[in-house]
């Protein structure tokens, strides 16, 4: 059902959603920006409604929440292995806010994570535990372009929020709170959230790849212009891939953990096989690799693209590069490929 | 806990076959399903994971033959009979015999490219029944380094067996010359049905095709199997992927077919 509300109603409402979950949004981190007196917009907990930033495109995913930078698989110690974090299940859900292109990104992670070979539990455990609210976007940001990758409308939310001047629209599908947002709020027949039909970036996407592009001239302009940084990757909602790592607490060697940390296809050491051989040593072979994957690669096991259409890639890239005009680049090459054959 | 891939379980070292000074075979205790060219991921804790290939079959026991070239096996080598190991898996879909069977059969590897089908080999070679004619051709850089020594006598009686070093003076034991060159001249009754394995590092394994192809083997009759990094072994570190297959999950061995296109 939709629900109008004024900041203070949706106040209330808050206090009643904080009793069930820790509720996560795009939030401002004064002075936390990449450059001097710059603010950075990423996810945080929120206490009150007034903390959401939703004026402004979060520099990081939601990513962040469900798959951080490193993650603890298990402790060990001499003759023990302990499972990490298995005191989540006493913790409260967790409610995520976020934007239509977000949510189809947690689409991809449950494709990875769970729906190719077997589930991976800590991502399974996490997931039976989130809830997410849909924040509506009444004009794209910088660089994005969700309405080509298809990414620009969502309705598998739990609930959604709308910020319209003042007030706030939500559209509630979990029936726990039907009645609060009845007894505060006021009913409306339509409370969708905005989605956006149009985007200044616009990137064609290619119906399908030839082989023969993996060779073409196109990617080494990326050989000098990246510095294999790997932000791109970090930045990105769908990039999923990570590293194991072992570290030790003390030096007798005992006990410590092993984690999976987050991996990067831009940067060096990610193909590297024991014995000193290494795949893609060029950096325009990476974004080969990379872009490839986001627009066909994924899309040839799942049917749908990976990429979700943030920009983020393209807002972060110290060297400004443009993933988007990659893309566009790439298509009219796939033309005049088509065209020779 | 069961549902958890990532714990590995703890396998006892049985014994350790001595074949170079950086190659060991470890004959662990194992028991469950698994087929040549699948991998583990072997582990010790504090140094890390690393995927090493299934190189031998028993009963309640496998092979884990491995290479000493980085932090995880240097480490493993400091292991012993009694000691051991922590293993997850099989991963990977491994080589099916039945693909080679009622075909003559060329198996071609290099290196290392011995243990993923020296399972096969073995298979194969104790059941001539099963095919119609079978030749292994085996190549290592020289004598030094040298696997499986003991084997290649039991095959040598068992199957047309080329084996052969890079470098060296030639002996009544093996010939020099790259696997190549062997190729050219393979007595091949029915070209149109035989079948090719080839296994071992990059180079050797797209050489090897080629010659194979030039010799007239159907691209359908070929499979090869892929070394990459593999963190995970189930699909998700991302580390293994070619284009839109995963070698730990596709893989590693693929048909010639689709194999032809995986450009890193």
């Amino acid at each position: 059902m939709g629900y109008r509300l004024t900041n203070e109603q949706m106040n209330n409402v808050w206090n009643e959603l904080k009793n069930v979950y820790d509720i996560y949004a795009p939030k401002c981190y004064a002075g936390g920006g990449r450059f001097s007196d710059t603010d950075s917009i990423r996810y945080g907990k929120v206490e009150s409604i007034d903390e959401v930033v939703f004026d402004k495109k979060s520099e990081y995913s939601a990513k962040e929440l469900i798959s951080p930078n490193a993650e603890t698989l298990f402790y060990f110690s001499e003759d023990h292995v302990n499972v990490g974090g298995e005191n989540i299940e006493k913790k409260k859900d967790i409610l995520i806010l976020l934007r239509s292109c977000d949510l189809h990104a947690i689409k991809r992670f449950d494709q990875i994570y769970l729906g190719q070979g077997p589930a991976d539990f800590y991502y399974e455990r996490l997931r039976k535990k989130l809830k997410f609210m849909v924040m509506g976007c009444t004009t794209s940001f910088d660089n994005c372009f969700c309405v080509d990758t298809e990414t620009n409308k969502i309705d598998t939310y739990d609930m959604s929020i709308d910020k319209r001047g003042e007030e706030f629209f939500i559209d509630c599908k979990l029936e726990q709170f039907e009645d609060v947002l009845k007894s505060v709020g006021t009913e409306v027949a339509d409370a969708t959230p905005s989605f956006v039909t149009e985007t200044k970036t616009r990137v064609n996407i290619p119906e399908s790849v030839p082989t023969s592009i993996i060779k073409n001239e196109l990617w080494d302009q990326y050989d000098s212009r990246c510095i294999a940084c790997g932000r791109c990757n970090f930045v990105c909602p769908t990039c999923t891939c990570f590293t194991m790592q072992d570290i030790f607490y003390t030096d007798n060697g005992k006990a410590g953990e092993r984690r999976r940390v987050a991996a990067s296809c831009m940067v060096d050491g990610y193909s590297d096989v024991a014995g000193g051989g290494s795949y893609r040593k060029k950096n325009g072979e990476r974004m080969r690799y990379k872009v490839l994957h986001k627009i066909s690669d994924y899309k040839k096991r799942t049917g749908e693209t990976m990429c979700v259409g943030c920009g983020r890639c393209d807002d972060i890239c110290p060297e400004y590069i443009s993933y988007s005009n990659c893309i566009n680049i790439l298509s009219e090459a796939c033309k005049e490929v088509a065209g020779n054959e | 806990m069961n549902n958890n891939a990532y714990v590995p379980f703890s396998s006892k070292i049985k014994e350790v076959i001595r074949h170079t000074p950086i190659e060991y075979t470890f004959r662990m205790e194992y028991t469950g399903d698994v087929k040549p060219g699948q991998f583990f991921e072997v582990s010790i804790p504090k140094f890390g994971e690393a995927p090493i290939s299934v190189s031998g079959i028993g009963d309640g026991l496998i092979d884990l033959t491995i290479r000493r070239v980085g932090k995880v096996t240097n480490e493993v080598f400091e292991k012993y009979e009694g000691s051991s190991l922590l293993l997850r898996g099989p991963y990977g879909n491994g080589f099916d015999v039945n693909d080679y069977a009622g075909s003559e059969v060329v198996i071609v590897a290099g290196g290392t490219g011995v243990s993923p089908v020296r399972g096969v080999i073995d298979h194969l070679g104790s059941h001539p029944e099963m095919h119609k004619g079978l030749t292994l051709i085996a190549g290592f850089k020289s004598d030094e380094d040298m696997l499986f020594r003991k084997d290649f006598e039991r095959w040598e009686n068992q199957m047309n067996l080329i084996l052969t070093v890079d470098k060296g003076e030639p002996t009544a034991k093996r010939r020099v010359g790259l696997v190549t060159e062997f190729i050219p001249t393979l007595d091949i009754k029915d070209i149109d049905t035989a079948k090719a394995i080839v296994v071992g590092p990059p180079a050797m394994m797209r050489f090897s095709v080629m010659a194979l192809l030039d010799r007239g083997f159907k691209e359908e009759n070929i499979w090869i199997s892929h070394e990459r990094k593999m963190c995970c072994g189930i699909g998700k570190c991302g580390h293994c992927r070619i284009n839109d297959k995963y070698v730990c999950l596709d893989g590693p061995v693929f048909p010639y077919t689709i194999g032809k296109d995986l450009i890193d």
